[in-house]
């Protein structure tokens, strides 16, 4: 039972971290980006095209992939939210967008193999891998009758720092204060200097960046990666994340993100493994249905 | 492209090489048009797969261990999604946009993990066999269906409940101020369209020789399919749907060169679409390609302005 709360712990920072990048985005633009999940395994399987394929160290390796996960932040915004702004469009048809692009970076890791068109960015096709072992230094200490192992345990301080790190900035800097702003009323924030277009791309940058990292820590910490880990666990468990937290809100998903994990490891031990899926997604059905302002929608009124 | 040459050459043989897909592009169509209901009346519901589900699984087992006509199963199947309709309706109906979105994933995703996988009658995860099924002789009742759903859905948008519906979707307080009954209406909508997904999942499984309870067919990534049919083809029109599930359907037959890549330039196809007509295929503007801002301007002539 402890081990498994421990899990829960550890896959709740990954949810958190997750659902920040996806929270951030819904609340400065209200539209849900449906690509971050593809960002999510990109940012996983680029780290390990890096180490395996390309030989370079694990940390550079890491900071490889974190970059193309904000490049890739940089592409959502211009190739699929900026010109439907333009366009007025509505928000349903920045749905479309973002999932045709979702679709563009998982075909793209799964069609790479050895001599493929993409085989320098993946060669294992649909496969999933790991890292092997060494790569990262993971000593393991018995506690009682608890395994800890390095890799899962270092999760923990990386994603709440970041998540303090990310408070702060949005909290007290210039730049957050811009963020808050353009999440509050765009147009006001235009009329009083703000360039809005940047900001919306320095979001995505943010959330796109740390969906990579989540996505890096996930196939670390599962040795689990492969073309479809961002569909599989975080795709609509992320939804149920920043639900439960209060749409929009930057705490209620770091909340959301361990509530989660906690729920279904729960579900886990009390319902046994078959029923892990179906009680989380009745939890945020109920979650909707009773309270739709999240958990903190009523304190936190203030987004992001 | 030799897809279209058949096409238009040998319609016949077309026509027998081509059935499978052809049904499909029916179902989808029907599909499409349940989600268009809900669109049309101003709600983003996703919960199409689920009710598809509860057609298909319903009419299956009837079949199975009843062995009763198709007609009756079908019926059954149509029923049970109505019923589910109205008991998920009640309490969702009031949350809205991606919000309403998002319950409805929770309502598929809680039946397909939570119910289906875990019940022993519906195979658990390993689906239904169907032996009954009649892949290249349901295609008649497809056509015939999609037909018979288009003229209601012309009906419906042109009439009343098409008017309120549309007063709904454009200003859900303006609407209630000239005295629609806004949820009663918003109701009638999404139990319509649980009826009609219902309808064309028991359909689609009596096509099938399985039911395949995976993320494909009753999950996620089927809401979103659909709900790409819906939009690509412009939700503002009852033709919309249909023409967005079969432009999204047939893209792997027209694009055959794209082999493996052929995600990828569905993902092209999406985005394009979207971005140059965010209004969809069939919808205002005629056929005009809305111009993205940073398509480069035609240089313009200017006359000198008279007096």
């Amino acid at each position: 039972m402890d081990q498994q709360l421990l899990n829960a712990i550890f896959i709740g920072s990954i949810y958190a971290l997750f659902a920040v990048g996806y929270t951030l985005v819904f609340g400065v633009l209200d539209i849900l980006n449906l690509a971050h999940s593809a960002v999510f395994m990109f940012g996983a399987a680029i780290t390990y095209s890096m180490v395996v394929n390309h030989g370079l160290p694990f940390w550079v390796a890491c900071i490889v992939g974190i970059a193309a996960c904000a490049v890739m932040g940089l592409v959502i915004e211009h190739v699929c939210l900026r010109p439907l702004r333009r366009r007025r469009a509505p928000p349903i048809a920045a749905l479309i967008s973002t999932v045709g692009l979702a679709l563009i970076i998982v075909a793209a890791i799964e069609q790479g193999q050895t001599g493929s068109l993409f085989a320098w960015l993946w060669v294992d096709g649909p496969n999933s891998v790991a890292f092997p072992a060494g790569t990262i230094p993971n000593p393991t200490w018995h506690v009682g009758d608890l395994t800890l192992e390095a890799s899962k345990v270092a999760i923990i301080p990386i994603s709440i720092a970041l998540m303090l790190v990310l408070g702060y900035v949005i909290r007290y800097t210039q730049v957050g204060r811009g963020l808050r702003a353009v999440a509050e009323n765009p147009r006001a924030a235009r009329l009083m200097g703000l360039d809005v277009d940047r900001m919306i791309s320095l979001t995505l940058v943010i959330s796109s960046a740390l969906g990579g990292l989540a996505g890096i820590l996930f196939g670390v910490a599962l040795s689990d990666i492969s073309p479809y880990i961002g569909r599989d666990n975080v795709e609509v468990r992320g939804l149920a994340v920043i639900v439960l937290g209060g749409m929009g809100s930057i705490p209620g998903a770091v909340i959301g993100g361990y509530l989660l994990g906690l729920i279904e490891v729960l579900a886990l031990v009390v319902l046994g493994s078959n029923a892990r899926g179906g009680v989380a997604f009745a939890a945020l059905f109920l979650m909707l249905v009773l309270r739709p302002q999240g958990l903190f929608g009523a304190q936190l009124r203030e987004r992001i | 492209m030799d897809f279209f040459i058949q096409l238009f050459t040998d319609p016949v043989a077309f026509w027998n090489s081509h059935t499978l897909l052809i049904a499909q592009i029916g179902i989808n169509s029907i599909i499409a048009s349940s989600m268009f209901i809900v669109l049309y009346s101003g709600q983003l519901s996703l919960a199409a797969p689920g009710f598809m589900a509860i057609g298909a699984y319903t009419s299956v087992l009837m079949d199975l261990h009843w062995h009763t006509p198709l007609a009756l199963n079908l019926a059954a199947g149509v029923v049970l999604a109505g019923v589910v309709g109205v008991l998920v309706g009640l309490p969702v109906l009031r949350l809205r946009g991606v919000f309403l979105a998002i319950a409805t994933i929770g309502f598929i995703e809680a039946l397909r993990l939570g119910v289906i996988l875990n019940l022993p009658i519906t195979g658990e995860g390993l689906g239904l066999k169907n032996p009954t099924a009649d892949p290249l002789g349901g295609i008649n009742m497809v056509l015939v269906s999609l037909a018979v759903v288009l003229f209601i859905m012309w009906r419906l948008t042109k009439g009343r409940l098409g008017a309120a519906w549309a007063a709904i979707r454009q200003d859900e307080l303006a609407a209630l101020s000239q005295g629609i009954d806004v949820a009663r209406y918003k109701m009638i909508a999404f139990v319509l369209s649980a009826i009609l997904a219902g309808f064309a999942g028991g359909l689609e499984a009596h096509l099938n020789f399985f039911v395949d309870p995976g993320d494909q067919q009753y999950g996620v990534t089927r809401a979103v399919q659909i709900l790409t049919f819906a939009v690509l083809g412009g939700s503002g029109h009852f033709l919309g749907p249909v023409v967005g599930a079969l432009v999204v359907t047939t893209l792997p037959w027209v694009f055959q060169q794209a082999h493996d890549y052929i995600n990828i330039v569905t993902g092209v196809f999406l985005i394009a679409v979207i971005v140059f007509r965010p209004q969809g295929i069939v919808g205002r503007g005629g056929l005009a390609i809305v111009r993205p801002a940073w398509w480069p301007r035609r240089a313009r002539v200017s006359a000198p302005s008279p007096g």
